[in-house]
């Protein structure tokens, strides 16, 4: 059956792309994972409409986006409470609604976090490019014709939404995660942790450093102490295979966390982010603060296992009638502004 | 490194011996095929295996990547290619030959000479979509990079940095030293596999005029 317009972006706002959970395989090319920096909020997202979790999502970073909705459309917004607006009514959150014909969602001001994602009941209709529809931003592949949605983009439905959840769905209040201005990160040492003073990193795990606006899907700069190399170590490494999260340092010595762009480097890593805290890489804006904090495999894995707990009980969750009662809940509380 | 990749270390120099033994590791791995496992990134003289912290256990990788490197049928690797790569050099195109041929104190003729000389190894590809790096260039052409990079460098750009020569894939940001350019195409999302070259192939570069690169394009358009 024909695919239906669903969407028009009216503004793009400040950076505003096509996303799944990320291109893998090919790194081997040299090619990046690209994908929703912050996992968890696209995967509730997509199962809050009744998506299969990896399907395409929108992501759009701070503010500026407005979107008019070409027929009734299924939506859910979720990650970074961006003051998301319909009609000068707020949006609730973490819940799925109709947006209706003619009605515009509008992305006003940056409350907490940094990307917001919208996931679209029955997906959106872009291409699977080495069997992902995340867009590649650096090369220009992937997405949504390669490149950020502008104004006038109209993006196609995959498929009709599945109609079970217009009533709405909303992820259990618990699970829903809080974005901070001042972020602990987990990690663990490595890969060359050994290269650095002892004092580096001591330094690593007790300084608070801060993101600074040097920050893109690719990498966010960090302002603060820097770490040293031992007196023998070279600037750089010959190059090698670089996993997201790895907070590789070059040689002013200032710590850049790697994200999603890039699969290879030059320069040493200290430690690296535990997969249950990806997700929120996503969510640091330039100004925040970040304190590092190491842990144990085991406890890493303990962590990633609750994070995922919480997707299979969003999964496993049956659908409520007239759920959505309070899609627009806190409306009195804007008007107070 | 972290609860989802390891790093498999054969070396430390940029050495044919040690990146055979990380091609392998790699093609051992990637035969093997296990479950859980969502990428293999062979570097110059590593290999980073990124897996499911929920599915693999860096303890079993270990013990894979040690009977993967001890079983001595190294012989059965899949044969790699070699390919011949036009370049129209300097002018327009490759806007740092005449700065490396001062550097060097020799004419641009010479550095094209030295520069088509060797069969290069391809060692990694990385940085961008299907960039090779290639070595090594002969010592009398190994040259620093740009004090400042270029924020943007054309496609099919060939650069030079210290001892190894590489060709820009896709524009991207660059620091090398850019003496040419080739109208192949090394990189198309929408090929399998997506990259001309893969880790292990040959390279030989062959010089050509800016007619014969039109040509060249207007055929395979």
């Amino acid at each position: 059956m024909a695919a239906t317009a669903c969407i028009k972006i009216l503004a793009p706002g400040l950076q505003t792309s096509v996303q799944d959970l990320g291109r893998f395989g090919h790194a081997r090319f040299g090619v990046a994972h690209s994908g929703a920096l912050d996992s968890f909020a696209m995967r509730t997202g997509n199962l809050l409409v009744g998506n299969p979790e990896h399907e395409a999502c929108l992501e759009t970073l701070l503010m500026g986006l407005r979107i008019e909705a070409l027929s009734d459309v299924l939506i859910a917004v979720t990650g970074a409470d961006l003051r998301p607006m319909v009609d000068k009514r707020l949006l609730k959150m973490w819940g799925s609604c109709i947006l209706e014909k003619g009605q515009v969602l509008g992305f006003t001001q940056p409350a907490s976090g940094c990307r917001a994602y919208i996931a679209v009941g029955g997906g959106i209709k872009v291409p699977s490019v080495l069997g992902s529809k995340s867009t590649n931003l650096p090369s220009g592949f992937g997405g949504f014709e390669g490149r950020m949605l502008q104004a006038e983009d109209i993006l196609f439905a995959a498929s009709p939404h599945d109609k079970r959840f217009e009533k709405g769905c909303t992820l259990t209040a618990g699970d829903i995660p809080f974005y901070p201005n001042r972020w602990n990160l987990r990690v663990m040492w490595g890969p060359q942790d050994n290269d650095f003073k002892r004092t580096a990193r001591d330094t690593f795990i007790t300084a608070t450093y801060r993101a600074s606006t040097d920050a893109d899907r690719t990498g966010i700069r960090l302002d603060g102490l820097p770490l040293e190399r031992k007196e023998d170590m070279p600037e750089s490494i010959l190059s090698e295979g670089v996993v997201s999260g790895s907070i590789q340092v070059p040689g002013d010595g200032k710590p850049i966390i790697i994200l999603a762009e890039t699969v290879t480097g030059g320069y040493r890593k200290i430690a690296t982010v535990i997969s249950a805290d990806m997700p929120l890489l996503g969510q640091i804006k330039p100004g925040d603060e970040i304190a590092f904090r190491t842990v144990s495999l085991e406890n890493a894995r303990k962590a990633l296992r609750e994070m995922e707990s919480k997707i299979q009980r969003l999964k496993k969750k049956p659908l409520l009638a007239s759920d959505n009662s309070n899609v627009f809940a806190e409306t009195a509380q804007l008007r107070k502004r | 490194m972290g609860d989802r990749a390891v790093v498999f270390e054969l070396g430390d120099e940029i050495s044919p011996v040690v990146n055979q033994k990380v091609r392998e590791l790699f093609v051992g791995f990637d035969r093997a095929a296990i479950k859980g496992i969502v990428e293999l990134v062979p570097g110059y003289r590593s290999l980073l295996v990124i897996y499911n912290p929920l599915k693999n256990n860096p303890q079993e990788l270990e013990s894979l990547a040690g009977a993967i490197l001890n079983d001595k049928g190294a012989s059965q690797l899949p044969a790699p290619k070699t390919v011949e790569i036009p370049v129209v050099y300097g002018e327009e195109y490759g806007p740092d030959l005449k700065w490396v041929a001062r550097y060097h104190k020799i004419s641009p003729q010479a550095v094209i000479r030295l520069h088509t000389q060797p069969v290069y190894h391809v060692y990694m590809i990385g940085f961008t979509p299907g960039y090779p790096y290639l070595g090594e260039l002969p010592d009398a052409l190994s040259t620093p990079r740009r004090k400042t990079p270029r924020i943007l460098v054309p496609r099919g750009s060939v650069g030079i940095a210290q001892k190894q020569t590489g060709i820009y894939p896709v524009a991207s940001p660059g620091g090398w030293q850019i003496i040419g350019r080739t109208p192949v195409g090394l990189f198309d999302p929408l090929n399998q596999p997506p990259a001309l070259l893969s880790m292990g192939d040959f390279v030989r570069f062959f010089p050509i005029s800016k007619d014969e690169m039109i040509t060249w394009q207007q055929r395979h358009a």
